[in-house]
């Protein structure tokens, strides 16, 4: 009996011990140790390696040799395909992000109503982003948009002789930005969300003092939602600037490299190439470009963003 | 209900049929495709008269030596480790985050918050040249090891949520003797459980249409995704057979929208209550 209260006692030292380990900081560490060991391995360290490999001629197969700011200056001076490639992704992100923002922001005002079985219209139109990026939705496209694809079809309902819209370099971009905007959902998931935020006070109490739905949207609901279109917007040009998938399987950057978007042309350089020194320059100067978009929206956000808290106090 | 509002609401319904009907008909356009030969694909009707269902059976067979089967159980093998992966890391440091103090807690955060933003790109080829290093390539390894070191929007995500739960929970399971592993296993995993199956959805979402990871790492047929498949599909044939390719890829999105709807509720009501406030 005693022996077992002695024992009962020893653990239970054992566990206080235990737990006062616990409450030392190495508890905290213990538990972010996998994110921290991602962190230096995967993230951290490679990202040191790309910047050191950017100024050498490293490419996979052999011994690099330090070529200081050569790469850069290629890029700069004489690389005409980082040219055609810094257009092309320039034109993509200036067109998409607003196209999708609106669309997504459209879809997300009419779906945020309290009636019967709107979760069923959800439903349906968050199933194209379902389909996502995958392999599958690009082929689906350039079936859509071939020759006889189904688009020319209803175009000759008007009479219209519809062309092959990915194979002609003037429309193939517009093309993926259809694509993109198509895809609307997580975006406008994000809308929704924000939307159910918006007080029903406000609405009231502006059509109380005579405002019409148009006024209302541009009155209430897009000041009131600006944080939200910050956020999707600095996402969605973060987003378009790395896009790959649907460039590289609709139209492989073609025709006449009309669609040859900067994340395809880093690939190309990389891994069919394997002028690894040279894509890692190609690379921090993307990383550059879109730090320098998401800074200059950051400042601009402070003319057109509203922020409640600001002049009513935090909750 | 009086007139107008009756009228009212069913202009808002028609618009709103409209807008679905617009947006779902590609989709319905692919349906009926996947079962058309290849002199009915631009024919106006959007099923044939005689669907072709042998699209679905000579696709899935199509490419050389290996069938899609293959590739179906290789998928799903990326998965299973990379669902695994992400929620017992993701779930221990947003833990860690959430209710631990520790000497620059807040530093890291920022830190983590900070590389959400960061491109894939600046890491992707270093992170090559690392695997390539340690002779990883050609296997799945590169595909799941960083989903076992947590991926920094679930773990916001997850934080965020923690947040959310009363720390009395905490305080009375101390008094108790639980450790702090103790409080993580059996009173905040149990609590999380809707955070967590929004982790699953979407790392199972982002692994099956991770197309360009797959493209970096896998280089023989034997170890193909079905992303892959679909890729070697196109490129094998000379004359395409569309009808075929549409029919696999229509197959190969159906494993992500068995799981949306299963799960609808998480995407359409879910992120406005997990995490996104600051």
């Amino acid at each position: 009996m005693e022996q077992t209260a002695v024992a009962a006692s020893i653990k239970k030292t054992k566990r206080r011990r235990l737990t006062a380990r616990w409450e030392s900081p190495i508890a905290g560490y213990l538990f972010i140790a996998p994110w921290l060991i991602g962190f230096f391995a995967l993230t951290l360290g490679p990202m040191g390696m790309s910047m050191y490999y950017s100024f050498t001629d490293y490419s996979l197969l052999g011994e690099e040799n330090w070529v200081a700011f050569r790469n850069y200056t290629r890029i700069f001076l004489s690389d005409d395909t980082f040219v055609q490639s810094i257009k092309v992704t320039l034109l993509y992100v200036c067109i998409s992000v607003p196209v999708k923002l609106a669309s997504s922001l459209f879809f997300a005002i009419i779906l945020n109503k309290k009636i019967k079985a709107i979760s069923v219209y959800r439903t349906l139109m968050y199933i194209p982003s379902i389909v996502g990026g995958s392999l599958a939705v690009a082929i689906l496209w350039k079936n859509i948009f071939g020759l006889n694809g189904f688009i020319n079809y209803f175009l000759s309902w008007f009479g219209i002789k519809g062309i092959s819209w990915i194979s002609n370099p003037d429309t193939a971009l517009g093309t993926l930005v259809i694509l993109s905007a198509w895809q609307f959902g997580s975006t406008m998931i994000i809308f929704l969300a924000g939307l159910k935020q918006i007080p029903a006070e406000l609405y009231e109490a502006s059509s109380v003092d005579g405002a019409n739905k148009v006024r209302q949207f541009f009155a209430v609901t897009l000041p009131m939602l600006s944080p939200v279109i910050l956020f999707n917007l600095i996402l969605g040009i973060i987003n378009s600037f790395q896009m790959f998938t649907s460039a590289f399987i609709v139209t492989g950057g073609g025709p006449v490299h009309s669609t040859y978007m900067y994340a395809l042309y880093l690939y190309e350089k990389a891994f069919a190439h394997y002028q690894m020194g040279y894509a890692s320059a190609l690379a921090w100067i993307l990383m550059i470009l879109i730090a320098i978009a998401t800074t200059v929206n950051f400042s601009l956000s402070k003319h057109w963003v509203y922020y409640e808290a600001e002049e009513g106090g935090r909750k | 209900m009086g007139i107008a509002a009756l009228r009212k609401k069913w202009k808002t319904h028609g618009l709103l049929i409209l807008a679905s009907i617009i947006m779902i008909y590609p989709v319905l356009w692919w349906v009926g495709a996947s079962v058309k030969s290849n002199a009915e694909m631009s024919s106006p009707n959007l099923f044939p008269l005689a669907p072709l269902w042998s699209n679905y059976t000579k696709g899935w067979m199509a490419t050389p030596n290996y069938t899609f089967s293959t590739f179906y159980i290789n998928t799903f093998h990326i998965e299973l480790w990379s669902i695994a992966g992400s929620v017992v890391s993701c779930s221990l440091v947003a833990f860690g985050f959430a209710r631990l103090d520790f000497p620059l807690r807040k530093v890291w955060f920022a830190v983590l918050l900070t590389t959400m933003m960061l491109p894939a790109q600046v890491t992707s080829i270093p992170q090559y040249i690392l695997f390539h290093r340690m002779d990883w390539v050609g296997t799945y390894l590169p595909l799941i090891v960083p989903h076992f070191v947590g991926s920094a929007f679930f773990i916001f995500l997850l934080v965020q949520f923690i947040r959310g739960i009363p720390r009395e929970l905490d305080e009375s399971a101390k008094i108790d003797g639980c450790t702090k592993f103790g409080i993580y296993w059996r009173i905040v995993i149990p609590l999380m459980k809707p955070a967590l199956v929004t982790v699953i959805i979407y790392t199972f979402l982002w692994t099956w249409d991770d197309f360009f990871q797959q493209l970096l790492y896998i280089n023989s047929v034997k170890n193909y995704t079905v992303g892959l498949g679909l890729r070697l599909f196109m490129d094998s044939q000379s004359n395409t057979e569309w009808g075929q390719m549409l029919a696999m890829a229509l197959l190969s999105i159906v494993p992500s929208m068995i799981v949306f709807f299963m799960a609808q509720k998480h995407f359409v009501e879910g992120i406005a209550t997990t995490g996104l406030k600051g």
